[in-house]
C-alpha cells in the first residue's frame, strides 16, 4: 500500500473512534452514567483529525466544552476519555472536570472550556508563551461560529496579530449556535472575514474531506511556525447531534441533518480509501479494532472508583 | 390563588409586564425562537414578536450593555442570562454602569433594568457552569439582587423588579423552575426588600434564600420529629437585606444558622452574620454559625458534587451543632 494509503487510513481510524465513541457516550448519557451536558461532535470529525494532525507532540491544543473529538485527535486513550465522561478518578480530569473540560499536560491539550470565547486569550497565552521561550510551539485554538460574537474572541484576534502569535485559530462554524442558524447570530456569513480587520492571514473550507482540512491547516501552521504569524480559519462543517443530549432540535428539520448525512467526512473517506485499493477488510478490521477500544474504554469507565472526597479541596490552590 | 410552575410564574409575569408598559422588551440568548433554553420565555416571541422578544448572539457584555443604554434613554430592558454564570462575561457593565450611572451622573439618569436567569449549580455541570452569582452582585452599592425561591415570589418580584427604577437582578434557580406553588391571582406583586418567615418555630431560626429554603424546610421537618423547632426565614430579597424578621427571631430564639449555597468566603451568609451579632448579641446562646457550599469550585463527580452543596443532611447537622454549644 501507498504513504497516501496509510496516511489516509490512519486518519480513517482516528474519526472512527471519535464517532463510536460518542456514539458509546451517548448510551451512556441515555442510561445515566454520564451526567451534566454532553456536547457531541458527530459530523463534525474531520475538523479536529484533520487539523491536528499537522502538530508535534510539543504544540498545544484549546478548545471548547465540545472537546471530545479535540482529546481523541490529540492521542488522549479512550479510557481516560470516558472515564472522565463518567466522573470516575481515572479519567482526564480526575473525574472533576467532565465532559466540557478534557485536559491533558502530557499531550499539552490545554483544555476544553465551557465559557463561550474564554479560551480564546488562553490559547493566545500559551502560543505567547512559545514565542517568548523561542521554543517554536504552534497553538491551535478551536471554538464554534457562535463564538465570534463575543469580545474575548476579538482580544485575542487584536493581540495575536500585533503580537505575531503563532496561533491558528479555528472557527467550526456548523451553521448553529445552539439553536440559532448563523444568520441570526453574525452580520456575515463569513467568519474568517473578521481576519480582515486585523490584517491577519485566513482561510475558509469545508471539512468534508479529511486531507483537505489537513493540508490547509498545515499551511496555517507552517506560517505559525516559520514566520510566526496567526490565522483565522473558518472551517465549514455539520453537527449530526443536538447542541447538547438535552436539545430536542426544533430549530432545523430531520431531512436538513438527513440530507447532510450523505456528505459524511468519514464516508468519503472510505471512498477514497476504496479509491485508493483498501479492501472490505481493511474496513472489518479497523471496526474490530475500534469496537475493542470503545468497549474497553467503557468497561474501564464502569469498573473505575469515583474520586474521593479528599480531591473536592485538594486542587483549589496549587 | 392558581398552582403555577415556577417557570410558568415567571413567564405570567413577563407577559403581564409587556402588556402593561410597551417600554418593556426582553433579549437574550435563545428566548424567542427557541423558546427559552429553559423555557421561561416560551411563547413570548408569538405574543410580542421580534420586535419585543430578541435573540442576541453570544455577546453578554454587548446586550447587557446596550440595554442598560436603552434603559437610561428611556426603555425599561428584561435581560436574560442564559444562567447567571454567563453575566461574568458582562461584569463590567453590571458594575460600572448599571450600578453607578444614577450616582455619578448626579441623580440625571436612572437605570430601570432587570437581570435574569438561573443561578447556582444545576445537575453535574460542573465549575465553570455551577455557581452563586448573589454575593458578587450583593456587595455592589447601587444593584438590588432578589432571589425568590417559591412560584409566588418568582411572579411577584419579577414583576415588582420591572417596575423598579433601580438594576434589579433576579437569581432564579434551574432546580426550582419546575417545581410548583400556589400563586396569588390578578396582578400580583411581591415587595423587594422584605423577608419572610417561612416556617414558625421557637428553638432555633434558619436564615436562608433561593433554593436552599427547600433544603432548610425539610430540615426543619426532619427536626421537627425530633422536637426541634426551627424558624425557617426566607430572606427574598438579599440585597436590599431586611434583617428585622431575623432579629425578632433570634431575640425568641437565641440561636442563629445561616444556609446558603454559595460559597464561603464573605458573602451574604457573613452579612446575616454581622447584622445579627450586632443586633442580637444580648439574646445570643450560641455563636450564628453558617452552611454553605463548600470553598471549592464545583467539581463534575456526582458524589463529590453532591457533598459540595448543602443538603437536607447538612443542614440538620448544623440546627444540631447549634443546639449542642
Ligand atoms: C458566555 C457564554 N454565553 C452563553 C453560553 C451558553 N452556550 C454554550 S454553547 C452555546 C452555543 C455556542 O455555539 P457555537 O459557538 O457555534 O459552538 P457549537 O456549540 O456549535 O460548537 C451557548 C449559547 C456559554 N457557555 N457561555
Ligand atoms: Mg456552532
Amino acid at each position: 500500500m501507498t504513504n497516501q494509503h496509510d496516511a489516509l487510513l490512519d486518519l480513517y481510524r482516528q474519526m472512527v473512534l471519535i464517532r463510536r465513541f460518542e456514539e458509546a457516550a451517548a448510551k451512556a448519557y441515555s442510561q445515566g452514567k454520564i451526567g451534566g451536558f454532553l456536547h457531541l461532535y458527530i459530523g463534525q470529525e474531520a475538523s479536529a483529525v484533520g487539523a491536528l494532525s499537522n502538530l508535534t507532540r510539543d504544540d498545544y491544543v484549546v478548545g471548547t466544552y465540545r472537546d471530545h473529538g479535540l482529546a481523541l485527535a490529540r492521542g488522549m486513550s479512550a479510557r481516560g476519555c470516558m472515564a472522565e465522561l463518567y466522573g470516575k478518578v481515572t479519567g482526564c480530569s480526575q473525574g472533576l472536570g467532565g465532559s466540557m473540560h478534557f485536559f491533558d499536560a502530557e499531550k499539552r491539550m490545554m483544555g476544553g472550556y465551557g465559557i463561550v470565547g474564554g479560551h480564546v486569550p488562553l490559547a493566545a497565552g500559551c502560543a505567547f508563551a512559545a514565542k517568548y521561550r523561542g521554543s517554536g510551539e504552534v497553538t491551535l485554538c478551536f471554538l464554534g461560529e457562535g463564538a465570534v460574537s463575543i469580545g474575548d474572541f476579538h482580544e485575542a484576534m487584536s493581540l495575536a496579530a500585533l503580537w505575531k502569535l503563532p496561533l491558528v485559530t479555528i472557527v467550526e462554524n456548523n451553521e448553529y449556535s445552539m439553536g440559532t442558524p448563523l444568520s441570526r447570530t453574525m452580520s456575515v456569513a463569513d467568519a474568517s472575514a473578521k481576519a480582515l480587520a486585523y490584517g491577519m492571514a485566513r482561510d475558509r473550507f469545508e471539512a468534508k474531506d479529511v486531507l483537505v482540512v489537513r493540508e490547509r491547516v498545515g499551511a496555517a501552521v507552517e506560517r505559525a511556525r516559520r514566520e510566526s504569524l496567526p490565522t483565522l480559519i473558518e472551517v465549514q462543517t455539520y453537527r449530526y447531534r443536538g447542541h447538547s443530549m438535552s436539545d430536542p432540535g426544533k430549530y432545523r428539520t430531520a431531512d436538513e441533518v438527513e440530507e447532510r448525512k450523505k456528505d459524511d467526512c468519514i464516508a468519503n473517506a472510505e471512498r477514497a480509501l476504496r479509491a485508493l485499493g483498501a479492501g472490505d477488510d481493511v474496513f472489518a478490521s479497523v471496526d474490530r479494532e475500534i469496537e475493542a477500544a470503545v468497549d474497553d474504554a467503557v468497561r474501564f469507565a464502569d469498573e473505575s472508583a469515583d474520586p474521593g472526597e479528599e480531591l473536592i479541596e485538594a486542587y483549589t490552590y496549587a | 390563588m392558581r398552582e403555577l410552575r415556577y417557570r410558568e410564574a415567571l413567564r405570567e409575569a413577563l407577559a403581564e409586564e409587556m402588556e402593561r408598559d410597551e417600554r418593556v422588551f426582553i433579549v437574550g440568548e435563545e428566548v424567542g425562537h427557541y423558546q427559552g433554553a429553559y423555557k421561561v420565555t416560551e411563547g413570548l416571541l408569538a405574543r410580542f414578536g421580534e420586535r419585543r422578544v430578541i435573540d442576541a448572539p453570544i455577546a453578554e457584555a454587548g446586550f447587557a450593555g446596550m440595554a442598560i443604554g436603552a434603559a437610561m434613554a428611556g426603555l425599561r430592558p428584561v435581560v436574560e442570562f442564559m444562567t447567571w454564570n454567563f453575566s461574568a462575561v458582562a461584569f463590567d457593565q453590571i458594575l460600572n454602569n448599571a450600578a453607578k450611572v444614577r450616582q455619578m451622573s448626579g441623580g440625571q439618569f436612572t437605570c430601570p433594568i432587570v437581570f435574569r436567569g438561573p443561578n447556582g449549580a444545576a445537575r453535574q455541570t460542573g465549575s465553570q457552569h455551577s455557581q452563586c452569582f448573589e454575593a458578587f452582585y450583593a456587595h455592589m452599592p447601587g444593584i438590588k439582587v432578589v432571589c425568590p425561591a417559591t412560584a409566588a415570589d418568582a411572579k411577584g418580584m419579577l414583576k415588582a423588579a420591572v417596575r423598579d427604577d433601580n438594576p434589579v437582578l433576579v437569581l432564579e434557580d434551574e432546580r426550582l423552575y419546575g417545581s410548583k406553588g400556589l400563586v396569588p391571582d390578578g396582578d400580583h406583586l411581591a415587595p423587594i426588600g422584605v423577608s419572610a418567615v417561612a416556617r414558625a418555630g421557637s428553638h432555633v431560626t434558619v436564615v436562608t434564600w433561593g433554593k436552599m429554603l427547600v433544603a432548610s424546610l425539610d430540615a426543619a421537618d426532619a427536626l421537627a420529629r425530633e422536637g426541634v423547632e426551627c424558624e425557617v426565614i426566607d430572606l427574598r430579597s438579599v440585597r436590599p437585606l431586611d434583617h428585622a424578621p431575623v432579629i425578632a427571631s433570634v431575640e425568641k430564639t437565641g440561636r442563629c444558622l445561616v444556609v446558603q449555597e454559595a460559597w464561603p468566603f464573605g458573602g451574604v451568609g457573613a452579612e446575616v452574620v454581622d447584622r445579627v451579632q450586632r443586633d442580637a448579641f444580648g439574646a445570643l446562646a450560641a455563636p450564628v454559625l453558617r452552611v454553605t457550599g463548600r470553598d471549592a469550585p464545583m467539581p463534575y463527580n456526582k458524589k463529590l458534587e453532591d457533598l459540595t452543596i448543602p443538603s437536607t443532611d447538612t443542614v440538620v447537622r448544623g440546627v444540631r451543632a447549634l443546639l449542642a454549644y
